[in-house]
């Protein structure tokens, strides 16, 4: 069992009473790029946010594999794990340049009180250099079209230097340029033995982009190999289906 | 104390009062329902900081403490600063919240700013302009009443004239536009009328605190009923009762100042609404919750057993 | 110290002082939630003074940022609900904590020695007459030593938790996932709110204080897409607009806060207007601009 990432244990989350994930059991193997893929409201955020740690669950666990190849809780490996939140939550014009955006992603690894040192800003310039953007490390960010800025969001994710990363829909409205350096940079993590996870939305890309895929609405309707479980009745299952679990019946 | 009640009734300053800011009251609880719901609650509490520089420059002017001219006044600085804001978020990258609290402290200086000068420039009717800072209520006229209730009569005849135009408008402006109102007088039209209310109101409640007046009953009574009718209607009643009840609680006691007075009656209105209002109220959420949790504890326990 | 330059310094200070935390204010687009709390902090002053009977007590200060704290609280829970607007909760929370103050002065006028005016408007000009005297020795102004500490203060927070600041209030979920609370970070930056606010009510006044800490950092916000710039630039447009506003309110004779509140926000806006980079004469060329090389495109199309 040494080659799991992350493991997912009867996760159960809720919201007043309402549950939005309904044990879940799920085992994330490492060096893979794994698709979760589900409608709307189907909790594929939450499941993300309980594995960094951002939402208690009321039942089960999730924890990742330390550098011991111990399973440790996310609050004792935070910097092994690298983080692209939905882009929509940030303030574009926010004063800040490109530089520092990426910088930002050196901050977990610095802790408390201390400062960028000169290795973390040659790290930042390094990693903008890998998504093609070195010459926009001076501008301010809301200069960037959408593309560019989840480049940005991606270089600072590699920025952490983790195993095992994670993203909430990285390819949502990106230009294809911009889709083809994400998903070229992803496998090359991949290939390194890194973890990659993405929250997926686009069901035709799957084939050529994942190895693994998840179907979740509130409960995981399918798990496994991208050649084994991404069928047509796994989709029709996850996605037509009124689904109400935890309240009785 | 029911004598004392009772006589106070009967007192004809009392009564006097409590229909103005009654009605003060019902006006900001049925103009203040279109702030609220299009989320524009605080451009009440700008806009009646940014009416004091308009009242004391009308008085600079005039030199005469006249209700009607520094109204007038108060709706020229009152329109001013609505321009501003709208300019400063449509058009650049300032944020609500930043304009409001510029152009509310800015005009609110520049109104402390003349207010001094005059202060300082004797004159036998500056007394009483202080008052608009605070309000005294106590100090209200016959005619300052027959003003307050011909205002509110125009006022609440452009909403039933306008009703749909205004409803729309504020459920949905695209919509509206796109039914061929002009969105721009509907947003003028409406603009002005809050800032009537507020101006109304500024002399017997104050300026910091008339914004509470707008809010408050109809946040109250939007627990209470969904309807748009049903809202106004019942904020209306909310407010005109916040008024009355507030001027009786300050007319019973030696120094117990009206206005504050009868934004904490708004306030017990509100919190007791947003309490214990059935089925959305925080009472109503919290045994729907409790019944809910016990049902989602049931099933994670048969979890559990299935598990084992 | 001639008593113009008194004032003058203790200006300074105290726009400083408000303008530092007014930058995150601005950026978090929580500056109606420091008007309210500039409002509440008069009820923990009353109820301190009730405790302690004397209106120099440090009790007064811990009271008033409790109760700033308090308002913050309440108005997250009642925005937690969703039974109201974010605004609404604001809207609704602080008036009452004022108006319970406003009655408890006017009840008590006899025995408390606080003036509605003065905590409202505040004066500056007062400031030099209340001197902080210790063993003897003339020390200074007693409200330059208060704001002068609570800048330290603030000046220090920003600079220990510049980083923290920066990325809990650029993007929230990162933050928290990378171990930085944005929830510890926002109180902490809502107590010194509320600190400053008690500091400077006496010579700001509660309303202009909020000026005090917008209009600045407003301008920088507006003038600069660098955070350390947009600092810099606040500092200095609290220096103009509180030294050019003392000297406009002593030739005019009138209320010095009033004044500095009015330069502040004519400076601001005239930076609105101008502002090479995010200006509204810029917004106007650049939507113009777009127009013509659309009618371009389309004519092309054509």
């Amino acid at each position: 069992m040494n080659d799991i990432a992350i493991n997912i244990d009867k996760l159960t989350v809720a919201y007043d009473a309402q549950p939005v994930l309904w044990n879940i059991s799920l085992k994330f193997q490492k060096g893979k790029m794994i698709a979760i893929v589900g409608p709307n409201g189907a909790g594929k955020s939450t499941m993300i946010k309980s594995m960094l740690g951002l939402v208690s669950p009321v039942m089960g666990s999730v924890t990742h594999q330390d550098e011991n190849q111990k399973a440790v809780p996310y609050s004792e490996l935070k910097n092994r794990i690298a983080y692209v939140p939905q882009n929509t939550s940030v303030d574009w014009n926010f004063p800040t340049t490109v530089r520092d955006v990426v910088l930002m992603g050196r901050y977990g690894h610095l802790g408390w009180f201390k400062r960028p040192r000169k290795k973390d800003k040659d790290i930042a310039k390094q990693m903008l250099l890998k998504v093609g953007l070195p010459t926009f490390a001076k501008r301010q960010i809301s200069q960037l079209s959408g593309g560019q800025r989840q480049r940005v969001f991606l270089a600072r994710a590699l920025a952490q230097e983790a195993e095992v990363y994670i993203m909430d829909e990285p390819l949502a409205g990106v230009d294809m340029k911009t889709e083809h350096i994400i998903m070229k940079l992803l496998k090359k993590l991949v290939s390194e033995g890194k973890t990659v996870l993405v929250v997926h939305h686009d069901l035709q890309t799957v084939e050529t982009y994942f190895d693994e895929i998840v179907f979740i609405n509130q409960e995981v309707i399918a798990a496994g190999p991208v050649d084994q479980t991404f069928n047509k009745q796994n989709i029709d299952l996850t996605y037509h289906r009124d689904r109400n679990v935890g309240e009785g019946g | 104390m029911l004598t004392q009640v009772l006589s106070v009734f009967t007192d004809y300053t009392f009564q006097l009062v409590a229909l103005g800011t009654g009605i003060i009251g019902l006006l900001s609880g049925v103009i203040g329902t279109y702030a609220t719901l299009r989320k524009e609650s605080l451009l009440g509490d700008a806009l009646s900081h940014a009416a004091l520089p308009g009242i004391a420059l009308a008085f600079v002017i005039i030199q005469r403490k006249e209700l009607m001219f520094l109204m007038l006044g108060a709706v020229v600085s009152g329109i001013i600063a609505t321009a501003i804001i709208q300019v400063m978020t449509r058009n650049t990258v300032v944020k609500l919240d930043s304009a409001l609290s510029l152009v509310l402290s800015s005009f609110f200086g520049l109104g402390l700013v003349v207010l001094t000068a005059i202060q300082n420039n004797p004159n036998a009717q500056q007394a009483g302009l202080n008052s608009f800072i605070f309000g005294q209520a106590s100090a209200m006229l016959r005619r300052d009443v027959q003003l307050i209730s011909s205002v509110g009569l125009v006022l609440l005849l452009l909403v039933v004239v306008f009703w749909k135009e205004f409803k729309c408008y504020t459920f949905d402006p695209m919509f509206s536009r796109s039914l061929g109102f002009s969105s721009k007088i509907i947003e003028f039209l409406l603009s002005m009328m809050i800032v009537l209310t507020i101006i109304i109101g500024l002399e017997s409640v104050g300026v910091i605190l008339i914004s509470a007046l707008l809010i408050g009953p109809s946040i109250a009574a939007r627990q209470w009923t969904h309807r748009l009718s049903g809202v106004m209607i019942l904020a209306g009643i909310i407010g005109f009762m916040s008024g009355v009840i507030g001027t009786l609680i300050s007319s019973l006691g030696v120094r117990i100042p009206t206005g504050p007075t009868i934004v904490v009656v708004v306030s017990v209105f509100v919190f007791v609404s947003l309490l214990f209002a059935p089925k959305q109220g925080y009472v109503a959420k919290y045994i729907l919750r409790q019944k809910k949790q016990k049902l989602f504890k049931k099933r994670l326990d048969e979890l559990e057993e299935a598990k084992q | 110290m001639s008593m113009i330059n008194e004032i003058t310094l203790i200006a300074v200070v105290v726009a400083i002082a408000c303008a530092l935390p007014g930058v995150f204010l601005v950026l978090r687009g929580a500056t109606m939630v420091s008007d309210a709390i500039t409002h509440t902090v008069l009820l923990g002053i009353v109820l301190a003074f009730f405790i302690t009977q004397d209106l120099n007590s440090p009790l007064l200060m811990i009271g008033a940022t409790l109760v700033g704290l308090a308002t913050v609280w309440l108005i997250e829970t009642i925005q937690r609900s969703n039974l109201v607007s974010n605004d609404a909760a604001i809207g609704i929370v602080f008036p009452l904590f004022f108006s319970i103050a406003i009655i408890l002065i006017t009840f008590y006028a006899g025995d408390v020695h606080l003036d509605e005016d003065a905590v409202l408007m505040g004066e500056l000009a007062f400031a030099p007459f209340r001197r902080l005297d210790l063993w003897g020795y003339d020390l200074g102004p007693q409200s330059l030593w208060v704001m002068f500490i609570i800048l330290i203060i603030n000046s220090v927070f920003i600079f220990f938790f510049y980083k923290e600041l920066k990325v809990t209030t650029f993007d929230p979920a990162f933050a928290a996932a990378i171990g930085f609370s944005p929830v510890v970070i926002h109180y902490a930056l809502m107590t010194l709110v509320s600190l400053t606010a008690v500091g400077a009510y006496d010579s700001v006044g509660s309303i202009l204080i909020v000026g005090f800490m917008v209009g600045p950092a407003l301008s920088g916000y507006i003038l600069t897409h660098s955070l350390n710039k947009m600092i810099g630039i606040t500092v200095i447009m609290a220096i103009i607009n509180s030294v050019s506003g003392v000297r406009l309110a002593f030739f005019f004779d009138t209320t010095i806060a009033g004044m500095i509140a009015v330069v502040t926000g004519s400076t601001t806006l005239l930076i609105l207007i101008f502002s090479p980079k995010k200006g509204l004469f810029q917004h106007q060329i650049s939507q113009n601009r777009a127009r013509r090389n659309l009618n371009k495109e389309i004519e092309k199309m054509a």
